[in-house]
């Protein structure tokens, strides 16, 4: 792999350009591999990625059935903050933040990633007192946040209507620390740093069966044929329910539509990220302008990647009356996203009933920001057959057991 | 847009009329169960992508629970039925067959 660098830009800039290399091989798929990774999204790419850099397993093939990135990594609306409640979540969140912090320059790829700041505006009372509890929860974690009035919500966010009346902004949890990151450039990052240590990115290629011996995972069946394995990890979001029956379990999952839009570019106005969880909306300016918005979840099971309509009134409903000047932006694109929500809004990266098949799954609306601390936890797990201190607590047995980590408050929403 | 019939006043309601329940015909375990049974019933729910039978409520109507058969794969939707039923009747379980004869029937 040849390095990103102003002087790469300089030398090809004297040879049109044509002189660049595919960021990723196209490999076929080898009979047998170390490792086999389920799912080319961020979380699965991440997972690769630490396997190689810190357990030195290489010989890793990740089997993606569309086009790497073009799950949820490539939908979501790209919030990162860390401002979780409970301390299993604060810990693995705050790592993931703190590995996006050097992210670009630990891949040699600018993932974008933009600590403009990060409001979630209390709106009622009972967010209020919410929302001080997870600052006083962030605070014994280590975890940086502060509790900030009306008027210097108005400061941060000039075209904020602060008073209502319907929901009038009473104060809001701030995250300096958090902000955005590009998507796509997290997955792509990924694929080049693990293509160039010599991993198989392998797409267009859908497992459509687990096989197994004696209790332990011998391999996948895919649409390219069998390619055989020692440990399994699958990190499938959305389809995670599809993959544990082929596995030969039932997870705690259940796979809803979660929606986003954007507007039409407009001049740079917002120079922080909003989330507005009473109204379930929030917005962010993205470098090119647009203002990117999430929406809600659908309320049911559904598997079509877009969300019910009514759900983009509602959003706008509210945020126009928030931000009174969108009134008049058009709206360019809506999608949809497949998100996989457990019982407790938190994750499961976990052994599972088959032995050396992990998952990695239960992110529902809001695992892009834990992209590298998730790969970081899921790499130690599948390397080590059992659970570092990121990872334990996220069992998929919890939910006998009753340890739930409940983030239905701080996940909310969204994101 | 998810239309359903509300199989007890008989109006074709839209999404916004109604509230979902999710997953039909639950055993709703009780005091003295094991927790495998709790974990079940409480949050290993049916997920399929494919056929499924839910609990929608005609909320803003007739304010009663009634259930659903539809493909989470595409939002068809095969039939609602009443909620006393133990199990989706049988002429709708062979209009799905009908529909889907790769489908395992109703388990
Ligand atoms: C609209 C929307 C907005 C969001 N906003 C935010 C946000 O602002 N901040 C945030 O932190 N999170 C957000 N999220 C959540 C975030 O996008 C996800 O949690 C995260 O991207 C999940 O990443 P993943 O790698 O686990 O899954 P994915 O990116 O979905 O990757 C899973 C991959 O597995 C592949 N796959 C599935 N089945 C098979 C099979 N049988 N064989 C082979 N491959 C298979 C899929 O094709 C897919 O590429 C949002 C999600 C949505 C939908
Ligand atoms: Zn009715």
């Amino acid at each position: 792999m040849k390095r990103y660098s102003v002087f790469a830009i300089a030398k090809q800039a004297m040879n049109y350009h044509l002189g660049w290399e595919r960021a990723w091989a196209a490999p076929e798929p080898k009979k047998h591999y170390d490792v086999i990774v389920v799912g080319a999204g961020g979380h699965g790419l991440a997972t690769a990625y630490y396997l190689g850099k810190n357990h030195g397993i290489k010989n890793v093939a990740i089997i993606e059935k569309g086009w790497l990135g073009g799950g949820n990594t490539g939908r979501n609306t790209t919030i990162i903050r860390s401002n979780y409640l409970q301390d299993p979540s604060s810990a693995i969140y705050d790592k993931a933040l703190q590995l996006y912090e050097n992210l670009s320059q630990d891949l040699n790829y600018n993932v974008m990633f933009s600590p403009r700041g990060l409001l979630m505006l209390a709106q009622t009372h009972h967010e209020v007192r919410g929302y001080l509890r997870t600052v006083h929860a962030n605070m014994l974690q280590g975890v940086q946040t502060e509790y900030i009035s009306p008027a210097k919500v108005k400061e941060l966010v000039p075209i904020i209507n602060n008073d209502g009346p319907r929901y009038p902004i009473l104060g809001a949890l701030y995250q300096p620390r958090g902000g955005t990151g590009r998507h796509d450039a997290v997955a792509w990052g990924y694929a080049r740093a693990c293509s160039a240590m010599g991993m198989d990115i392998i797409q267009q290629t859908e497992v459509t069966a687990v096989r197994s011996e004696g209790g332990v995972v011998k391999g996948v069946e895919t649409s390219k044929g069998f390619i055989g394995c020692n440990k399994l990890g699958v990190v499938v979001a959305g389809h995670s329910g599809q993959l544990a029956e082929m596995a030969g379990f039932r997870l705690p999952i259940e796979a809803v539509a979660l929606q986003a839009l954007v507007s039409e570019p407009i001049k740079p106005c917002m120079d922080v990220v909003v989330m507005a969880n009473t109204v379930h909306g929030y917005m962010s300016q993205s470098d090119k302008g647009e203002m990117v918005i999430g929406g809600g979840t659908d309320g049911f099971n559904n598997f079509t990647q877009r969300g019910s309509f009514h759900h983009i009134e509602e959003t706008l409903r509210a945020l126009v009356e928030t931000f009174p000047m969108i009134s008049r932006l058009k709206m360019l694109r809506q999608w949809g996203g497949i998100v996989d929500m457990t019982g407790d809004r938190s994750p499961i990266i976990s052994k599972t009933p088959l032995g050396n098949c992990f998952f990695n799954c239960g992110w529902g609306t809001g695992g892009f920001k834990a992209i590298p601390g998730s790969g970081w936890a899921m790499a130690e797990l599948m390397a080590k057959g059992e659970p570092g201190p990121l990872a334990e607590e996220f069992s998929m047995w919890r939910f006998k057991e009753g340890k739930f980590i409940d983030e239905s408050v701080a996940a909310g929403v969204a994101h | 847009m998810l239309i359903l019939e509300c199989p007890y006043c008989g109006v074709k309601a839209e999404e916004t009329e109604l509230s979902p329940g999710y997953e039909a015909h639950l055993k709703r375990y009780g005091p003295g169960s094991t927790p495998e049974e709790f974990e079940a019933y409480m949050f290993a729910r049916k997920n399929p992508k494919g056929v499924h039978f839910e609990r929608w409520r005609h909320a803003y109507g007739c304010g009663k629970w009634f259930l659903a058969a539809r493909c989470t794969a595409t939002l068809e939707v095969f039939g609602t039925y009443p909620a006393q039923s133990s199990a989706p009747p049988a002429d709708l379980q062979a209009k799905i067959k009908a529909k889907r004869p790769n489908w395992e029937g109703y388990k």
